[in-house]
């Protein structure tokens, strides 16, 4: 019997530029990059050199720590070039499409007949583990220890996010064959949570070997990571592995048809997107192959979310885990006196110090990249707890990052939470202060210590 | 001009004023680098002047009555506009003095720290004037605020990190070092020149000598004397309206103040609810209690803080032979405490916390 939890605090911002569900065309990119930056606390180790020929499913670099994880290619193609930035450090591994796309090929397997062992070796093998997070901290599972259970959220709640009912239309059996899999490497299940508004009407309520769970309430309940707290909050000592629902499905196609395929509909969103559509594309493509779809003037293109994706430019790349791409203006432009301005009804905020509350849940506003103001101190500090469903002192949690005391973190439950469940925080904060950003050193300061 | 007043340029000594002036007329056009890509547009300089706003109606009621006191005590016989002009051309020193020296003092820390000019003086300045009596000397007033903004708040590192709030800290110097200019009965009407200064007690030592002569009606609306604005409990109550209903302050602590307040006052001799509407009790409970720095921080502490203040307060006022009025040691002994407060509802959390990790 599924578990229905109904989350109240949180906040679904009302931005200009949803994608509507329906498949505008397949763009085939001509480059296609993928960024050991993707992963948190990741030592790349390259394993191709500038001008070798791959297909898609080839390893592109490794992980210097467990190198049987390989980050591979999504396409066939040639290296077109080894992308470093300060002291070397690996950025992208930047691959030039074949026209005609071949992929590794591998056996079909039967997940019935192979023990534990079997599956972390072909996941492993068949370069599908990075798509396998580890929490605390949202790092590359590590393929050694066995997890507490393992969570999947089928629930896109982030703002502009396509629809997951229409994302995995037609993925089904390829979903199924993902949490079989994934069902095998846990004694604690596969926990499984779907959006109660549409589980009725969703293909994915009928997935076999998974513990349901729906939630409702604005964002943040689709974050996996506020799920997991709802569902069973992660102890000191415990790991719990996440995988997102675009991956799932690229696990379960490569182990049901033997073809490593990342190929995914991607949404083209945000108030700077000319007309707002979904693609098919694939993983790492380049932006320069959307550019068509984006606003002439001053536009960031966003691989992600705006709370949490991250500024790639105009010819960056998708995000290994990203399927949407979010454009905006940037905001860098003066306004009179605009802090003091009693109406500004194009603003939108949380607070009530502006109209925005009044205006209904219908109405969008095409927000830009303006701060709306300079950094300060904690002032206002009880207005983060209102966009955070889970039972954690924000404020406490961020202050011990800052003042690099573990035991505090450990006992405000770093382990609970990665930045991207403070996004919304940081969002509403009116100091301005980079919330992510806090939590993200705080969670390299707890690696560097505890590994 | 911007490059004169940066690093380097001619005129750098004055980089954090010239910064405060560009972003006190501009918003500025600095654009998120990383983390979220969007922001509410809410920041502190709105959430200041909302404060303001809320104060307005305090603001010129006390301009006012400090006319109409003075008319009345002197007998002048002066008509409702030689009234405001006259407690207009009172209140506009106290105004000039807590600004100027306040925002001296702000904007060297500022270029000494390399930081933005804090809004927080905003509205500390704005409160100072409004909770001093109207005859104190300037020059006291100059050396309380200087106080109250190096003591009281930069040495902790500015707004956000002060234990005390500031406006009150600057009236409790005040009251400590110069309690004569402080309290008893001379020191509530406005002086005129050439004539003696007059006697005249407020509801509150009133109360404490066993003979409150005003009615519930006066001291509601706040034709009373009193701390300039601390008298018309009707204009304290529109400013709370305005703060409920933008978020800024929390209500819950407004709340729990006035039920600590009426709970204690039922042990006094006057009915309970005067103790809401004499002396500073209103401004206090809206306005001090109420600053998100100086606060419980918890939701769950909040509650407690609130109450308590309140409790305290009277508790003062109707116990306490020394000192008529309690809500301003009241509002400072519970900014102290409130971290503590914070600190056992935080621990709580660890607690639960802990505990699930032995019970999993």
């Amino acid at each position: 019997m599924s578990e229905h939890i109904r989350l109240k605090k949180g906040l679904d911002i009302p931005l200009a530029g949803a994608a509507p569900a329906k498949i505008a065309e397949t763009v085939a990119p001509d480059l296609v990059a993928i960024k050991p930056t993707d992963f948190k606390a990741l030592v790349p180790k390259l394993a191709v050199k500038e001008g070798d020929a791959v297909k898609a499913g080839d390893a592109l670099f490794v992980d210097k720590m467990c190198p049987s994880i390989s980050f591979c290619s999504p396409v066939s193609g040639v290296v077109q070039a080894v992308v470093r930035g300060d002291k070397r450090k690996l950025l992208a591994v930047v691959v030039k499409a074949d026209k005609e796309q071949q992929s590794v090929k591998h056996n079909a397997v039967d997940l019935a007949k192979m023990d534990r062992k079997a599956v972390v070796d072909l996941l492993l093998e068949r370069g599908l583990w990075p798509m396998i997070k580890q929490r605390p901290y949202g790092i590359v599972a590590n393929p050694e220890l066995t997890p507490k259970s393992i969570f999947v959220s089928a629930m896109a709640t982030a703002p502009l996010a396509p629809d997951p009912d229409f994302v995995m239309e037609g993925q089904m059996e390829y979903l199924q064959a993902g949490i079989d899999a994934l069902g095998r490497l846990t004694n604690g299940g596969v926990h499984f949570s779907l959006n109660a508004a549409k589980a009725a009407g969703s293909a994915m309520s009928s997935l076999k070997g998974v513990i349901p769970h729906t939630f409702s309430g604005p964002h943040p309940a689709g974050n996996v990571g506020v799920q997991i707290n709802h569902i069973s909050p992660i102890n000191k000592g415990e790991i719990v592995w996440t995988v997102d629902l675009v991956s799932l499905a690229a696990i379960g196609r490569c182990i049901a048809t033997g073809t490593y395929d990342m190929s995914r509909v991607v949404a083209v969103t945000g108030p700077a997107a000319e007309n707002p559509v979904c693609i098919k594309a694939v993983q790492g493509m380049s932006l320069a192959s959307i550019a068509k779809y984006a606003k002439k003037g001053n536009v960031r293109f966003i691989s992600g979310d705006v709370l949490t994706g991250e500024n790639v430019g105009a010819d960056g790349y998708l995000g290994f885990f990203d399927n949407q791409v979010t454009l905006l203006e940037e905001g860098d432009y003066y306004e009179m006196l605009g802090w003091i301005k009693p109406f500004r009804l194009k603003k939108f905020s949380f607070s009530h110090l502006y109209w925005s509350w009044l205006a209904g849940k219908k109405k969008t506003y095409k927000l830009d990249t303006n701060t709306n103001g300079g950094p300060r101190a904690f002032v206002v500090s009880d207005v983060y707890g209102k966009v955070l469903p889970m039972d954690i002192y924000p404020v406490y949690l961020l202050k011990a990052c800052l003042a690099k005391d573990i035991e505090k973190m450990e006992n405000l439950g770093i382990y609970e939470v990665i930045p991207e469940d403070f996004a919304l925080c940081e969002f509403v904060c009116p100091s301005k202060i980079e919330i992510q950003k806090i939590l993200s050193d705080g969670i390299d300061l707890m690696l560097k210590e505890m590994m | 001009m911007k490059p004169t007043f940066s690093k380097g340029g001619k005129l750098s000594a004055l980089g954090s004023f010239f910064d405060a002036m560009e972003t006190f007329f501009f918003v500025p056009k600095t654009v998120t680098a990383r983390g979220t890509h969007i922001k509410d547009s809410v920041d502190l300089k709105r959430t200041m002047i909302t404060v303001m706003i809320a104060l307005i109606p305090v603001f010129l009621f006390s301009i006012y009555n400090i006319g109409y006191q003075m008319n009345l005590a002197y007998g002048l016989g002066w008509g409702f506009w030689t009234m405001v002009w006259k407690g207009f051309l009172k209140i506009l020193p106290l105004y000039l003095v807590s600004y100027i020296v306040g925002l001296f003092f702000e904007c060297m820390f500022a270029q000494i720290k390399g930081e933005e000019v804090n809004e927080g003086y905003f509205v500390t300045g704005f409160l100072i004037p409004l909770i001093v009596p109207v005859t104190i000397p300037l020059w006291m007033l100059a050396i309380a605020v200087a106080f109250a903004v190096v003591i009281g708040k930069e040495v902790f590192g500015g707004t956000g990190m002060n234990i005390w709030n500031p406006a009150l800290l600057c009236r409790a110097f005040l009251f400590f070092s110069y309690p004569k200019m402080m309290s008893g009965d001379a020191v509530w009407i406005a002086h005129k020149a050439g004539y003696d200064a007059v006697s005249c007690a407020t509801p509150l030592s009133e109360m404490a000598s066993g003979n409150l002569h005003y009615s519930a009606m006066d001291m509601f609306v706040g034709l009373i004397p009193g701390s300039v604005g601390e008298t018309s409990t009707l204009c304290i109550l529109l400013g709370a309206i305005l703060l409920i209903w933008t978020g800024v302050a929390s209500w819950k602590i407004m709340l729990s103040c006035v039920a600590g307040g009426l709970l204690v006052g039922l042990l006094g001799d006057v009915p309970a609810y005067y103790q809401l509407i004499m002396g500073g009790f209103a401004f206090g409970c809206v306005f001090m209690a109420t600053d998100p720095v100086t606060s419980c921080q918890t939701e769950t502490g909040k509650w407690i803080y609130g109450f308590l203040i309140g409790a305290f307060a009277v508790l003062l006022r109707l116990f306490n032979p020394g000192y008529p009025e309690g809500m301003m040691l009241a509002i400072l002994l519970m900014n102290t405490f409130a971290p503590l407060i914070d600190h056992l509802v935080v621990g709580a959390n660890v607690r639960r916390r802990l505990r699930r990790a032995k019970t999993a």
